[in-house]
């Protein structure tokens, strides 16, 4: 048998620093989506707190507990993270593995504002985007994920296929950026 | 153009995929008889004025939403979720 080699989405592509910025390619582990079965909503999110520490997160939001996160992810969904999903969750929700399907990108620093001011047609200044707060919307001309997870960096997150075109957007965003001085 | 996403907030249109009127929220009944039909799938208005349109978040959360907006001022006069919406 042959010994593959796992590839991770952004291998070669990153971490990167321009300017006052940088993007690093985030390890995320296990990814499921977390679909909550009609009429089911509130014992998945019972289920979720119980098990994992944090609830079914209300739109726009993430929350963290320990290692897990669980990012909203749209209409009635949303991705957990860092866990296998727990029994009682299994129970009461549709659930998708997105293990290997996200490119995921950590972009830090005093310049992480600006940059994804380019890319993300939404204001994402702390006043605006606290941390925890999340989006689905345009990164560039992708669907993505954007996750404020500090408060100068960002969790990025795009179909893994993109990953090749999110580095290069985040390349010229920062170039730019850090150009204007 | 901002379109109010019942879920995601007021965002940019360029988020959004235009389908068209509501017309599958109308959807006559299967003995509702050949005049019903007929509108239901050959005639279309072309309103001066307050109209009701589909639109698929599709670059944000993933709903299909109805839009109530103006052709005339362009105006956005009200937002649902399709799946909470019917004629």
């Amino acid at each position: 048998m042959d010994n593959l080699v796992a590839k991770s989405p952004c291998a070669g592509l990153l971490p990167l620093t321009v300017g006052r910025s940088t993007a690093t390619e985030v390890d995320a582990g296990k990814m499921t989506m977390v679909s909550p079965r009609k009429g089911h909503a509130e014992a998945l999110g019972k289920a979720m707190q119980s098990a994992h520490g944090l609830g079914f997160p209300a739109p726009n939001s993430a929350g963290t507990a320990g290692e897990v996160r669980a990012i909203w992810f749209g209409h009635s969904s949303a991705l957990l993270i860092g866990t296998e999903p727990a029994d009682g969750v299994r129970e009461a929700a549709a659930l998708v593995d997105q293990s290997d399907a996200w490119a995921v990108v950590r972009l830090e620093g005093a310049g992480a504002e600006d940059v994804l001011a380019r890319l993300v047609p939404i204001d994402l200044r702390l006043v605006s985007f606290p941390v925890g707060a999340t989006v689905r919307s345009k990164i560039g001309h992708m669907s993505g994920s954007v996750t404020r997870v500090g408060e100068d960096a960002f969790w990025l997150m795009v179909f893994r296929s993109m990953a090749e075109t999110l580095v290069h957007d985040l390349k010229s965003a920062m170039e730019a950026v850090a150009a204007r001085g | 153009m901002r379109i109010t996403c019942p879920h995601c907030g007021e965002r940019d249109h360029r988020e959004f995929y235009y389908k068209g009127h509501a017309l599958a929220l109308e959807r006559p009944a299967a003995d509702a008889g050949e005049a019903a039909w007929d509108d239901y799938v050959y005639l279309r208005e072309n309103p001066a004025g307050v109209t009701r349109d589909l639109w698929y978040h599709e670059g944000g959360c993933g709903a299909w939403v109805v839009v109530t907006r103006s052709t005339l001022t362009h105006e956005v006069l009200s937002t649902e979720p399709a799946s909470e919406a019917r004629a």
